[in-house]
């Protein structure tokens, strides 16, 4: 490589030069996706027109319906006004709920932020204490039987840790309620009780999924010749992986954050509809149901912008921590 | 050929390993969870083959006058919602499981890594084709994924199939590139290129048994993910539709029982949690699996 | 404290490494030596040998998996190996410090040096953040580090290998420590940083008056250092003795091996054939290569700029440059690789296409490739018969038993056992993986051989035995090689003519009778003056280079590429011109603003090296 004095460029343009790059290729990646999401779509048998008038219809009456909803339009006309309806934050109207997607999802995304908040805010310190624990005691039975309760975690399926925690703390001891409850007005301790074991559930999931991925960062640096460095230099192993390892395990445990927690709005399907959660995902799976494509785009795409926003903010992460790419 | 002075060398040449002493070796060096992962692993394979086989009932027959009866002689599972025998039910719903998630893993597994081989040896444009095209594929959440496409195409069991193949092809793309776009670089590699080789020998004889390692255990990790989206799919009554049924849809029609701590209930999900709790400890276990790059599930 | 004499004493030491089944095998065995105080030690041996190993050892610590067995460590009145855990730690990096081999991997990448360097005492209460500062930038002054109070602020990425190594050794002295162990401080450096950082190494150890343990392979550094050599083998002791005893009147038949082994001899070196007529086998035509967009025939990077070179039939072509010299590059660009982004590439009077796929097969099988590293350069999947058998039945369509025979004759010919060809690569030893790597390339039936440091990654005894095989069977096969290496006296010893690269320029180019005297080109002088050898003394001997100062203005593209090293550049005139190509006397090209008389006055205290 070119030596050069980095010094010379100015270190905060370069990483935000980066950083662009990165945004822009999200966003080309979101087009994309949308693009994908629409054709998927598009294949359907039957259209909206056919789902709304039911099988009783005269085809002549679908057919002008068609024509009112602009479905006898060509397929990329129709993919740029539904774009652009996204994109004005008007994606069409539900057919099943027979209101605009918007409002329909208005009603339920800020359930699933909040169930996901939550998650995360029990889920990531729990998985970083675990990981670099198990790191720290590397082979030793802690590290093991850690190991073994990850491993498990991560294998099980959902539905048997939530219907074992229903089974257990609502059926057997009674101490918790076995839906969630949404509503204005409850008290803090009413709340908690209902979401514990939907947090519960998810966090098990993602928790495991973090500590690996944390374990296996940190492991990861530590058979780098810097690590053997500083114990030369007669520092304690767990200065060496708090001050050392970390700063440079920052982006693979990151990204890993980032992929858990995109897990927390889709992959909670399960967990929304055995607690009966009003969230976002199973509003997608009632979509998929009853076919009301309109709300299923929407809810695909607002996943998708979770995943992007959430990459990219472990890539900017990624990049801040790293001397060489901040420009340093 | 003038002979050679006989060296060091060749007083140490062992005697052709055969298979059967291979295979000893290489369980010698597998650690006890290792062990347990792989038994539970050809456990599950052979009854997901031969369920049908040991089965005492038929597996729609309503055998039991009881419903969600506990252990007994002649049902050692219990009977299900409908008094039906919950072990041959359990047997059919393994073959169900443990064969679409095999056949869909091998799939996206086979394809993935044909996509990185081939976007790794032609030029630059088809990975970057390749790769975007993988890149959008995976911003898509898996399970959102497989739920738009069971709601465009249905959920037959080969679209199951296809479904779950094509949710997991671009996360095995995503390893497989990273290997063989590695292992291009390597010197050996070169120089194959500088002798005039050309591209399929260099993806295949060159490139190819270099990843098979790390693209099986791969490949075992997407089998535990196939298998858990298709039971989460059959929970939702999205996956296997009756009168068919895999293990999740067990799962799923024995919900009341519940409250009882039914068999017909726990059996399928233990079953569940067993199988894929025994591919992750092998893989686990499996010496010099390198740097386990894990997707998200 | 002990003794004035033997300030450390290692006393029958046992180091166990674990094997197959649970059992151990000794990787050190009863090594017994003693260090007065003061003094330079250093323990000599090529891989394997155990060296780092028992400098480990004598801060308590060993490698992954491996066990200080048995025996004793004393330094001053403490005994290393009785302490516990947290007394190792009080003893690390405070009384006893090391100096890694890799110092670009050994400091953390994302932490600045200063911190790194300051941690282990300010971490102990030794003294204060703001004092042990300016005693590292004191310390950084004494190592003629440039910029000593900025440079801690900066990180691994922004320093070079020779300012990394001397910043690490500054780490280590910063807490005054009793015995400074330096593993191979020197051996990732290029030759002409290793003498600066030698130089360096020396005057600051002696000034603190500490004991020094110095690992190395290299018998001429450690001429330079040490007081005492210690020359290990598998584990043991092959000799103990006074520097001078032990360079001058070595006692042991291997350290004698190794000696021999460290002077490349020149005799197998065939005679150079008569001139010909015929067009060179290979001509390079104002070559340039780099990676990037490339613009009006100059790419964004440029890594190799107008190189002209050729070969004649049956000759061998040294290359000879730093890392970052474009010498690899080189032999890519030849062989297909890399596309050059100007320039023509001749075989046989024949232009090659830039690519591979504009070459024919004929033309692939006349060139081969050797790689440097054979542990990368083999694929571990194959066996030795198929790497081998590849290029036959690919280039000569041979199969069955007409490939066998000739793998067998190829395994031969490299001096390599019959029995090797059903082995993996994994299981064979450095030296005859190289002689595999060799074989695949002559299974082609090639006129030409392009070897990248083909010796560079081997212990010095085994590579002498590879170059003695590649002068033989250049003169059994008629062969040509392309000669790559960093290491002028290798390539001295078995090329009949020698270019010298620099940063992507051809500084020099001549037979190699031309590079045994005064004058040559600033650099080759540079390049030639810093291999040090292998007497006591030599270090001191040898003037200080005149560090010229830094440049006044940031370098253009077309002026010479040694400009800002160069003692001998004149201002107003190297800084603003182009250099033009001169020829000198004994045929030498060079690309320099002096000429012949002017290089020779210049040049005129330098001894003649080599006797050609």
């Amino acid at each position: 490589m070119a030596h050069g004095s980095p010094r010379n460029r100015s270190g905060i343009a370069a990483a935000g030069r980066l950083i662009l790059r990165r945004l822009g290729s999200a966003l080309l990646t979101l087009l994309l996706v949308s693009l994908v999401v629409f054709t998927i779509s598009a294949l359907l048998p039957g259209d909206a027109a056919e789902e709304t008038l039911g099988q009783s219809a005269t085809p002549e009456a679908v057919a002008a319906l068609r024509h009112q909803m602009g479905l006898d339009q060509p397929a990329h006309l129709r993919y740029v006004r539904w774009l652009g309806g996204m994109i004005k934050g008007d994606p069409g109207q539900s057919l099943v709920a027979n209101m605009p997607v918007g409002q329909v999802i208005a009603g339920r995304l800020p359930n699933s932020l909040t169930l996901a908040g939550l998650t995360a805010a029990v889920a990531i310190p729990l998985a970083l204490a675990i990981g670099i624990l198990s790191a720290l005691y590397r082979d030793t039975g802690l590290d093991r039987a850690l190991n073994l309760m990850t491993l498990g975690m991560v294998a099980v399926p959902e539905f048997l840790v939530a219907t074992i925690a229903v089974l257990v703390f609502s059926v057997t001891l009674r101490w918790l309620p076995s839906i969630t409850v949404v509503r204005e007005g409850i008290g803090w301790a009413e709340m908690l009780r209902g979401y514990a074991m939907p947090v519960m559930t998810l966090a098990c999931v993602t928790v495991a999924q973090m500590a690996r991925m944390t374990r296996a960062a940190v492991i990861d640096q530590l058979s780098r010749p810097y690590v053997e460095m500083a114990l030369l230099k007669g520092l304690s192993p767990s200065r060496v992986v708090l001050v050392h390892v970390l700063p440079n395990a920052v982006a693979p445990i990151v990204n890993a954050m980032a992929l858990s927690l995109s897990y927390l709005l889709g992959g909670a399907v399960i967990v929304e509809t055995i607690f009966n959660y009003p969230g976002i995902a199973s509003l997608m799976v009632n979509a998929v149901t009853s076919r009301d494509m309109p709300l299923l785009q929407a809810c695909a795409m607002i996943f998708c912008v979770a995943y992007l926003l959430l990459m990219l903010a472990a890539d900017v992460c990624a990049i801040l921590a790293n001397p060489r790419l901040r420009g340093q | 050929m003038t002979p050679t002075v006989p060296l060091r060398e060749e007083s140490m040449l062992k005697p052709a390993s055969t298979a059967a002493s291979r295979v000893r070796h290489w369980l010698s060096g597998l650690p006890t969870s290792g062990r347990v992962g792989l038994a539970l692993v050809v456990l599950w394979l052979v009854l997901g083959a031969a369920g049908p086989l040991l089965a005492p009932y038929d597996v729609g027959a309503f055998v039991s006058p009881e419903v969600f009866d506990s252990m007994s002689a002649q049902h050692w599972l219990g009977s299900d919602y409908l008094g039906r025998d919950v072990l041959s039910r359990l047997l059919s719903g393994a073959q169900y499981t443990v064969g679409l998630a095999l056949a869909s893993a091998l799939l996206a597994s086979a394809t993935g890594a044909g996509l990185a081989l081939t976007a790794t040896v032609c030029p630059r444009w088809v990975d970057e084709v390749i790769s975007r095209f993988m890149d959008t594929l995976i911003s898509i959440p898996s399970k959102v994924f497989a739920l738009v496409l069971v709601a465009a195409f249905g959920s037959s069991l080969t679209l199951l199939l296809l479904i779950a193949a094509a949710t997991y092809t671009p996360g095995a793309f995503r390893i497989a590139r990273a290997l063989a776009i590695n292992l291009n670089q390597m010197d050996y590699v070169q120089v194959a290129y500088a002798r005039g080789e050309g591209r399929l020998y260099i993806a295949a004889a060159e490139i190819m048994p270099n990843m098979i390692h790390p693209v099986l255990a791969d490949f075992g990790l997407r089998f535990v993910f196939i298998v858990l989206l298709l039971s989460g799919l059959s929970f939702l009554g999205l996956g296997v539709q009756p009168p068919n049924a895999d293990l999740g849809s067990l799962v799923r029609e024995n919900i009341s029982g519940l409250g009882d701590g039914a068999l017909a209930i726990l059996a399928p999900a233990m079953a569940i949690a067993t199988l894929t709790i025994g591919v992750n400890l092998l893989i686990d276990a499996l010496p010099g699996r390198g740097r386990r790059i894990t997707g998200g599930r | 404290m002990g003794a004035a004499q033997d300030h450390v004493q290692v006393s029958g030491l046992r180091i166990t490494a674990p094997a197959a089944g649970g059992q151990e095998t000794p990787i050190v065995n009863d090594v017994d030596f003693t260090i007065p105080k003061g003094q330079v030690l250093a323990l000599i041996g090529e891989s394997g040998s155990g060296k780092t190993s028992i400098a480990l050892a004598l801060m308590g610590y060993a490698r992954g998996g491996c066990r200080l067995a048995g025996g004793g460590v004393r330094v001053g009145d403490t005994e290393i190996l009785t302490l516990d855990a947290s007394q190792l730690r009080t003893v690390r990096g405070n009384r006893i410090a090391y100096v890694a081999q890799s110092a670009a991997s050994a400091f953390n990448p994302s932490r600045t040096i200063m911190d790194q360097v300051v941690e282990a005492a300010v971490g102990r209460g030794l003294i204060s953040r703001p004092a042990a500062e300016a005693k590292a930038m004191g310390l950084f002054r004494a190592l003629a580090l440039p910029e000593p109070e900025a440079i801690g602020g900066r990180y691994v990425h922004q320093l070079s290998g020779g300012q990394l190594q001397r910043l690490m050794a500054a780490m280590a002295l910063m807490t005054d420590p009793e015995l400074v162990i330096l593993d191979e401080p020197t051996t990732a450096l290029d030759v002409t940083t290793q003498i600066d950082v030698l130089r360096a190494f020396k005057r600051v150890v002696r000034q603190q008056g500490a004991t020094a343990l110095y690992v190395s392979h290299d018998l001429a550094v450690v001429a330079q250092v040490a007081d005492r050599i210690v020359v290990l083998q598998r584990g043991r002791v092959r000799e103990a003795g006074d520097a001078s005893q032990v360079l001058e009147k070595p006692a042991d038949i291997y350290t004698r091996t190794l000696m021999a082994a460290a002077r490349p001899s020149t005799q197998a070196r065939p005679h150079r054939p008569a001139p010909q007529q015929a067009p060179p086998l290979l001509e390079v035509r104002g070559l340039t290569a780099g990676y990037g967009r490339v613009e009006a025939g100059v790419p964004k990077i440029p890594v190799l700029r107008d190189v002209t070179l050729s070969i004649t039939k049956g000759t061998t072509l040294g290359v000879i440059g730093e890392s970052g010299s474009g010498k690899s590059t080189l032999a890519r660009v030849i062989a297909g690789l890399v596309a050059p982004a100007s320039g023509q590439v001749l075989f046989q009077g024949q232009p090659l296409a830039p690519t591979l796929s504009g070459r024919t097969r004929e033309q692939f099988q006349r060139i081969q490739l050797v790689f440097q590293n054979a542990d990368t350069a083999l694929n571990p999947a194959h066996t030795v018969s198929r790497i081998l058998g590849r290029p036959l039945a690919f280039y000569h369509g041979m199969d069955g038993r007409a490939r066998n025979r000739r793998v067998a004759e190829l395994l031969d010919l490299t001096q390599l056992p019959a029995g090797l060809a059903d082995r993996h690569c994994g299981e064979l030893s450095g030296g005859q993986k190289q002689r595999v790597n060799l074989a695949r390339a002559l299974a082609a039936d090639p006129h030409l051989i392009l070897c990248d440091e083909v010796t560079s990654a081997l212990d010095t005894v085994v590579g002498a035995a590879i170059l003695d095989l590649l002068a033989e069977l250049r003169r059994e096969l008629d062969l040509s090689y392309l000669f790559i290496s960093h290491d002028i006296s290798t390539v001295r010893a078995i090329c009949d003519d020698i270019a010298v690269l620099y940063a992507g320029q051809k500084v020099e180019m001549g037979p190699r009778n031309g590079f045994g005297d005064a004058p040559v080109h600033p650099y080759t002088d540079l390049l030639i003056g810093s291999v040090p050898e292998m007497r006591r003394g030599w270090l001191e001997e040898k003037e200080m280079a005149a560090t010229p100062p830094p440049l006044a203005t940031a370098q253009s593209a077309n002026l010479c590429r040694f400009l800002p090293r160069c003692a001998a550049r004149v201002e107003g005139l190297c800084d603003r011109l182009p250099p033009p190509r001169i020829v000198l006397g004994g045929g030498n090209e060079l690309l320099c603003h002096h000429d012949g008389q002017a290089l020779q006055h210049l040049q005129r205290g330098r001894q003649s090296a080599v006797s050609p």
